[in-house]
């Protein structure tokens, strides 16, 4: 698929061997371990970490706020921008710093995807800045980026019909995988990122480069959305750990429901 | 995964997208409903009424609502407006006519100048969230002297307290003289040790903001000798 410029592939390296287990010892249908941390930030409205097998990818969410330039104000609805961006010393050869064709395109699908699940219509004329950073990239960062970027989002309060999660599946040595590392993505054959609405079965970023048969690409579409529903309950277990840690054995007391009624009640 | 439960429940810590009921209930803040289905939009706490399902969020915006007592920061002045920041996406003009005092046109400058903070009310606010704040309502005036924090909007109930228990307490305990505004702002003037006292307790009060007795833990804080503590 991509011809890298880097070191080809040893030719006793195998993706996969006789036992049907790829590089790093996983089964097709199995993911790298995922970690995930809200609120890691203190200056932002939201934030998260996440940690995908050699992934590391932070996001911070800002907003809603007064929209600038204001040409790009919505009478109706808020805007939800993102910036995805690599780290210099993100991947093995440095990167050039800065914006390229490929941050831009990131930028926008991740952008359009929480679109659809945030509740734009509460918050005309603003936006909704969230800012994806690759600390290290190992393969499958935007699917990384915008599985941390929703968590940020839930983090930040930001009404929203669900969270999204996000993970690839591809083709790698004729056979059909989920959640491709960096060998796999380079010298594979196909990579699928996909992202999923868990609650409404919806998707909302599809991506292929690569080629693959009808049946493969349902395959693999298949286990995409399995993943998903597991990066899903990582996110969920994240956004309830952030606040269930300190209060775990002390419980929440009833005031700061009663507080918050009051106030409704005006 | 999703968990349904009908029974009193108030505590759960919900995030967007849970289920929290299958009922023909209202809809509260931070829910929406699907299909008869009523689901968590923010993260927050579950809170089950009589007639309502609600979500006390744990995060995010101040969103001005009709009523709520402010503490605004003037940003800019029009002939016949002043322009108030109110901690919120959405700036607020303050216009000549909602002030206490009679303003001829072009003249606000001599009332309020950039930086001068204000106690007002929010009295509209439209579809497009257009704002409208006043000044004429008993209490509402320029605030001068003292000093301005500013905590997460979500917090506020907490540093009022039941029926403004705690912000009584913190009154008392430190002869301050503070206002607490819905925007997560809050003005406080008295004595510089006591000031220093009531922000290290309100950062309490925020960074514990769901532990249990905090009530009593301020009360011992605020009782400890000025300057110590943190």
């Amino acid at each position: 698929m991509r011809s890298m410029g880097g070191t080809p592939l040893p030719a006793n390296v195998k993706l996969i061997d006789e036992n049907g287990r790829r590089m790093d010892g996983r089964l097709p249908d199995e993911m790298r371990p995922l970690k995930i941390e809200a609120g890691v930030l203190k200056r932002a409205d939201g934030s998260a970490y996440v940690e995908w097998g050699n992934n590391k990818v932070m996001a911070a969410v800002y907003g809603p706020r007064e929209c600038h330039p204001r040409h790009l104000q919505n009478p109706e609805r808020a805007l939800v921008q993102c910036t995805y961006n690599m780290a210099s010393f993100s991947v093995d050869e440095r990167k050039r710093p800065g914006p390229d064709r490929r941050s831009h395109e990131i930028s926008k699908i991740i952008s359009e995807a929480l679109t659809n699940v945030v509740f734009t219509e509460y918050f005309p004329r603003t936006s909704i800045d969230v800012y994806i950073e690759v600390l290290q990239a190992n393969a499958g960062t935007r699917c990384a980026g915008l599985t941390a970027a929703s968590v940020a989002l839930a983090d930040a309060g930001i009404p929203m019909r669900d969270l999204v999660a996000s993970c690839a599946a591809g083709k790698v040595a004729d056979t059909v995988v989920v959640d491709l590392q960096k060998e796999e993505d380079n010298f594979g054959q196909a990579d699928i990122p996909v992202g999923f609405v868990p609650r409404t079965n919806e998707i909302v970023l599809l991506q292929m480069d690569g080629d693959l048969t009808p049946e493969q690409f349902d395959k693999g579409l298949h286990m995409a959305v399995e993943a998903c529903k597991k990066v899903y309950q990582i996110q969920r277990d994240a956004l309830k750990r952030r606040y269930s840690a300190r209060a775990a054995d002390e419980d929440v007391p009833p005031a700061i429901v009663e507080g918050a009624m009051m106030r409704e009640g005006q | 995964m999703q968990s349904i439960d009908t029974k009193e429940n108030a505590r759960e810590i919900v995030v967007p997208g849970d289920l929290l009921a299958i009922s023909s209930k209202k809809a509260g803040p931070g829910t929406y409903s699907e299909g008869g289905k009523i689901f968590a939009s923010q993260l927050g706490i579950k809170s089950v009424r009589p007639d309502s399902i609600s979500v006390v969020p744990l995060a995010g915006q101040y969103m001005p609502i009709i009523g709520d007592l402010i503490v605004g920061k003037i940003v800019d002045i029009g002939p016949s407006n002043w322009l108030v920041d109110i901690n919120s996406p959405y700036p607020a003009p303050l216009h000549v006519n909602e002030v206490p005092w009679r303003v001829e046109f072009g003249e606000t400058r001599k009332f309020m100048s950039v930086g001068d903070v204000v106690l007002i009310k929010v009295v509209g606010v439209d579809e497009r969230r257009r704002i409208s704040v006043s000044m004429q309502d008993h209490g509402l005036r320029k605030l001068t002297g003292g000093t301005v924090m500013e905590i997460s909007p979500s917090k506020v109930p907490r540093i009022i307290g039941k029926n403004g228990s705690m912000i009584q307490m913190l009154k008392n305990e430190t002869a301050c003289r503070i206002y607490v505004g819905q925007n997560g702002r809050i003005w406080i003037d008295g004595e510089l040790d006591n000031i220093v006292k009531a922000v290290q307790a309100i950062r309490m009060i925020e960074d514990e903001a769901h532990s249990l007795g905090l009530t009593e833990k301020v009360k011992e804080f605020l009782g400890s000798k000025p300057g110590i503590g943190e």
